[in-house]
């Protein structure tokens, strides 16, 4: 069982029930082809780095699915390619780190690794603010962990 | 002849020479990169999208190949830009 992730932009002059039915229809086919969905996910709508087909902004969405073989990825893609309504796409195959990252992304985990990247660089600025933060952060994370253990 | 001390640096040579770069991935345990995170590739590219050498960025040759292409993926999806100017 191979876990892959297909990511496209909707475009954003489309109302909501038309943006659920493109959605869903890419979801159907998906379990029709015997692919069992993992997430779908609504990142929302974004502005564009760069104009894709004369729009500045877009609706993306993240369907993550598992499939024994890639062979549905060839008519997704292409059926992909054919709408109108659908700007840009990617699939991706994930690999053991990519699953676990989404899994964790799903339950809220991630959010404390990347601050710990970002708190590198507040706390050479301004140390004494965030000296009391760690604290009331690292007391209650450790009854926690005990608990679970 | 005039000795080290007689001769005025624009800026102080010592400076910033004994901080070590380091991969920041191997550091923090970062195995995946996601390229749907554009705030965080954001780090590793220039003012005009390029993406930074290892050589300032200090990662390591496997999460810098990683980077690379989370990047390369960000920019197809329209999350960074190609060219870019002031992106900072």
């Amino acid at each position: 069982m191979k876990q892959f992730e297909v990511t496209f932009i909707v475009d954003p002059v489309l109302s909501g029930d038309e943006l659920k039915s493109t959605v869903d229809t890419y979801t159907e086919m998906l379990k029709a082809e015997g692919g069992k969905i993992v997430a779908i996910d609504e990142l929302g709508l974004k502005q564009l780095a760069y104009d894709i087909k004369k729009r500045s902004s877009g609706i993306y969405y993240t369907i993550e699915f598992q499939s024994e073989s890639g062979a549905v990825i060839g008519k997704l893609e292409l059926a992909l390619r054919r709408d109108e309504r659908i700007m840009r796409f990617l699939t991706v195959r994930l690999d053991k780190f990519g699953i676990k990252y989404n899994e964790d992304k799903r339950n809220g985990k991630i959010g404390k690794a990347k601050e710990r990247v970002k708190a590198e660089e507040p706390k050479s600025e301004a140390p004494k603010p965030a000296a009391p933060k760690s604290e009331t952060v690292a007391a209650p994370v450790e009854p926690a962990e005990s608990s679970e253990n | 002849m005039a000795s080290r001390d007689d001769i005025k640096f624009l800026s102080n040579p010592s400076l910033g020479q004994n901080r070590k770069k380091y991969c920041r991935f191997r550091k923090f345990g970062i195995k995946h990169i996601d390229y749907k995170d554009p705030d965080f590739l954001l780090q590793f590219i220039n003012e005009q999208g390029k993406i930074l050498p290892r050589r300032i960025t200090g990662n390591s040759l496997k999460y810098q190949r990683k980077m690379a292409t989370a990047i390369k993926r960000a920019r197809h999806l329209g999350m960074l830009p190609y060219v870019a100017d002031l992106l900072k």
